[in-house]
């Protein structure tokens, strides 16, 4: 372990203080994110570094928080907002679909947003069903809108100093159980960017592809290492950015294992990785299926409160390595 | 006639100022008129929102305003646009879903913006548009641009979370922006003594700590005075205000409107109460404009809107393949910001 082994909260942080340093117009605001430091301790001591001028504490108001943010981004600042619970971007609806995501459409391209929503988002804290959520499907269904879903330290990083650059408004999803961990690969100092819309391969095995989303990439991964044991090769493909998607990883993937497994937190029905099992089907890879193609997902029910209930509602990582070699022992 | 025209002042302090405030008045009037015509004979489609009946509200806040104060307007904002400077041509063809449209026609009479005369957009959503003024007033505070921000909403919107949200924050921050109502009587078929529970809707601002002014909406120069004061007061530093400007819509919320809420008697009643008709009474009065004067004036907007029709209708329809990548901005585009 080195010292540039970080959390996803630091590396968030640092590609806010990176943003805020190279560019004037780059502010955050939102609920608790100054001398509190943020819900999550995302935010930490940039109130202190920056002022509170553009670190800016807010109300509880997100409908204005996102409006005024809409209209600062339509006026040559860059807003990055954080949400303090991604639930709560319900009650901004309208700013974020209505408003953001159309502006520079409907009106001709004469204006634009560029503006980062940043929300924590996800199960596994105990918070119950109106906090963990994972609402990503929502805003990869409106046309406008960026959606990245960082999975690690150093994504979080490179793809928040790129949504910042973006000038469309971006939807950033973290996992709020990523925030206090390290991921397996170290944070470069000093700036850094990962184009939106390009896919990972996190590793590569020859007998099934995993597309896998958030939190769902590392447990994966940490399915990979054990089914690794036993003889079974996974493909880990983490899309990074669900709306623009990249599946040529995919297609190239799957002409080599011709099995598919898709992983991610939010419940199934309607979820966002129908639309990867759909552009598969539809697409250059149906001839390279040699399994029917799997996924996992939450139930299809609210996020439950008591520990054990919670674990049940969204995929762990037992739950992947059971699928995954049931589908590589069915179908050779 | 383009924004460079804009901060005229009083529309009675001239001859030049009267005659400003006349023509855009009687511009928005005849676009307006053009817009049902070109309805009615079925060369648009969609649906329209007309604001004939409340020229003096648009036209004496944008006589308030600079080139470079933003506004947000409504779904009912063919009149801001034309009195903060829009070009009429480009708005005809965005009605008429022209490719020389503001919009490329894919936004139509709810959505046209214009960057040039910091016209922020129309907005189809109720109170939409009153955040994102605030966030232009942010903007301009953060930036030290010194520039005013007023946002255009209704009666309705005043009901509208969206209201009350960005009040507050426009008030805490000490925002230079105007908040100015359009009370036409009307939510739709919703009446105010119907959705409201206090007298003026500028009391509104007294829970938030905001100032607030009722002032007669068809008076276009009561309405240039109290923008005037409220835009000094954004200005200076000393935050919000909201303007109430009492006015009336002659024609029905939209094209489905058959005028079962409210009588044919009051209609008339408001129009006796013409802001055009009002304000050439009191140039006559005080000498600012005569008769011919006001009969060329007229005959000026008539022409002007004649000729946009004319010039918009020579476009080509607006082309579906652009859709896809109109999409997103691309990064290595020519940068605009209002």
């Amino acid at each position: 372990m080195t010292d540039r082994m970080l959390t996803m909260s630091e590396a968030l942080r640092e590609a806010m203080a990176i943003a805020m340093e190279e560019r004037p117009e780059v502010f955050i605001l939102g609920e608790d994110i100054g001398i509190y430091g943020g819900a999550f301790g995302v935010t930490g001591d940039l109130y202190h570094r920056f002022g509170s001028e553009r670190v800016r504490d807010t109300p509880i108001s997100e409908l204005g928080i996102v409006g005024a943010a809409v209209g600062a981004a339509l006026s040559g600042m860059r807003p990055i907002v954080e949400i303090q619970f991604s639930d709560f971007t319900a009650q901004a609806m309208d700013q974020i679909v209505n408003q953001a995501a159309k502006i520079h459409f409907m009106v001709g391209g004469g204006l634009h947003v560029p503006l980062v929503l940043r929300a924590a988002a996800g199960s596994g804290t105990g918070a119950a069903a109106q906090h963990s959520q994972s609402l990503e499907g929502w805003f990869a269904n409106v046309p406008g809108l960026k959606v990245v879903i960082p999975s690690s330290p150093y994504e979080a990083k490179g793809l928040l100093l790129a949504s910042i650059d973006d000038p469309n408004p971006v939807i950033f999803m973290e996992h709020k159980l990523l925030y206090k961990v390290a991921g397996r690969e170290e944070v470069p100092e000093g700036a850094y960017r990962i184009p939106l819309g390009v896919s990972r391969v996190l590793r590569e095995g020859k007998d099934l592809t995993v597309v896998a989303t958030g939190i769902m990439v590392s447990r994966a991964m940490a399915a990979a290492d054990l089914l690794e044991k036993e003889g079974v090769l996974l493909t880990i493909i983490d899309p990074r950015t669900i709306s623009p998607l990249d599946m040529n990883p995919v297609y190239a993937s799957l002409e080599k294992t011709g099995r598919l497994m898709v992983v991610q937190e939010a419940p199934e029905h309607g979820g966002f990785l129908n639309e990867v099992i759909a552009k598969v089907v539809t697409g250059p890879s149906l001839g390279s299926l040699i399994a029917p193609v799997a996924r996992l997902a939450g139930m299809n029910i609210p996020i439950p409160y008591a520990p054990q209930l919670e674990k049940a509602a969204v995929p762990q990582v037992e739950d992947i390595v059971k699928k995954a070699r049931e589908i590589v022992a069915d179908w050779r | 006639m383009t924004a460079a025209t804009l901060k005229i002042g009083d529309p009675l302090a001239s001859h030049e100022n009267a005659r400003y405030a006349l023509l855009t008045m009687s511009r928005i009037r005849r676009l307006e008129e053009a817009v049902e015509d070109l309805f009615g004979r079925g060369m648009m489609h969609g649906t329209m929102h007309l604001s004939i009946g409340q020229e003096a509200t648009a036209t004496g806040v944008c006589m308030a305003l600079r080139l470079e104060d933003q506004i947000t307007s409504t779904h009912r904002g063919h009149g801001h646009c034309v009195a903060k400077g829009a070009d009429l041509t480009s708005m005809i063809a965005e009605l008429l879903g022209k490719e020389n449209g503001y919009c490329h026609g894919r936004g139509g009479s709810m959505h046209i913006a214009d960057v040039a005369t910091g016209n922020l957009g129309a907005n189809g959503i109720v109170g939409g548009g009153i955040p994102i003024a605030i966030g232009a007033a942010l903007a301009s505070k953060m930036m030290k641009k010194g520039t005013v921000a007023v946002s255009f909403f209704g009666d309705g919107a005043m009901n509208e979370g969206a209201f009350h949200e960005a009040a507050n924050l426009a008030a805490i921050w000490k925002l230079p922006v105007v908040l100015v109502c359009e009370n036409n009587g009307y939510g739709m078929s919703s009446s105010t003594h119907l959705a409201f529970a206090i007298k003026t809707l500028a009391e509104r601002g007294l829970g938030y700590g905001i100032p607030g002014i009722t002032v007669d909406g068809n008076d276009v120069a009561a309405v240039y005075a109290a923008t005037q004061s409220a835009v000094d007061r954004a200005r200076a530093g000393d935050g919000p205000t909201i303007v109430e400007c009492v006015t009336y819509r002659w024609k029905g919320h939209s094209r489905s409107d058959k005028n079962l809420y409210r009588t044919k008697e009051e209609i008339d009643e408001w129009k006796k109460k013409d802001p055009i008709l009002f304000f050439e009474h009191v140039v006559r009065e005080k000498n600012l404009m005569n008769d011919e004067e006001i009969a060329a004036v007229h005959a000026e907007a008539t022409s002007q809107v004649i000729h946009a029709v004319n010039e918009a209708m020579k476009g080509v329809p607006a082309d579906p393949a652009g859709l896809l990548a109109a999409v997103f901005k691309t990064a290595d585009s020519v940068e605009v910001s209002a």
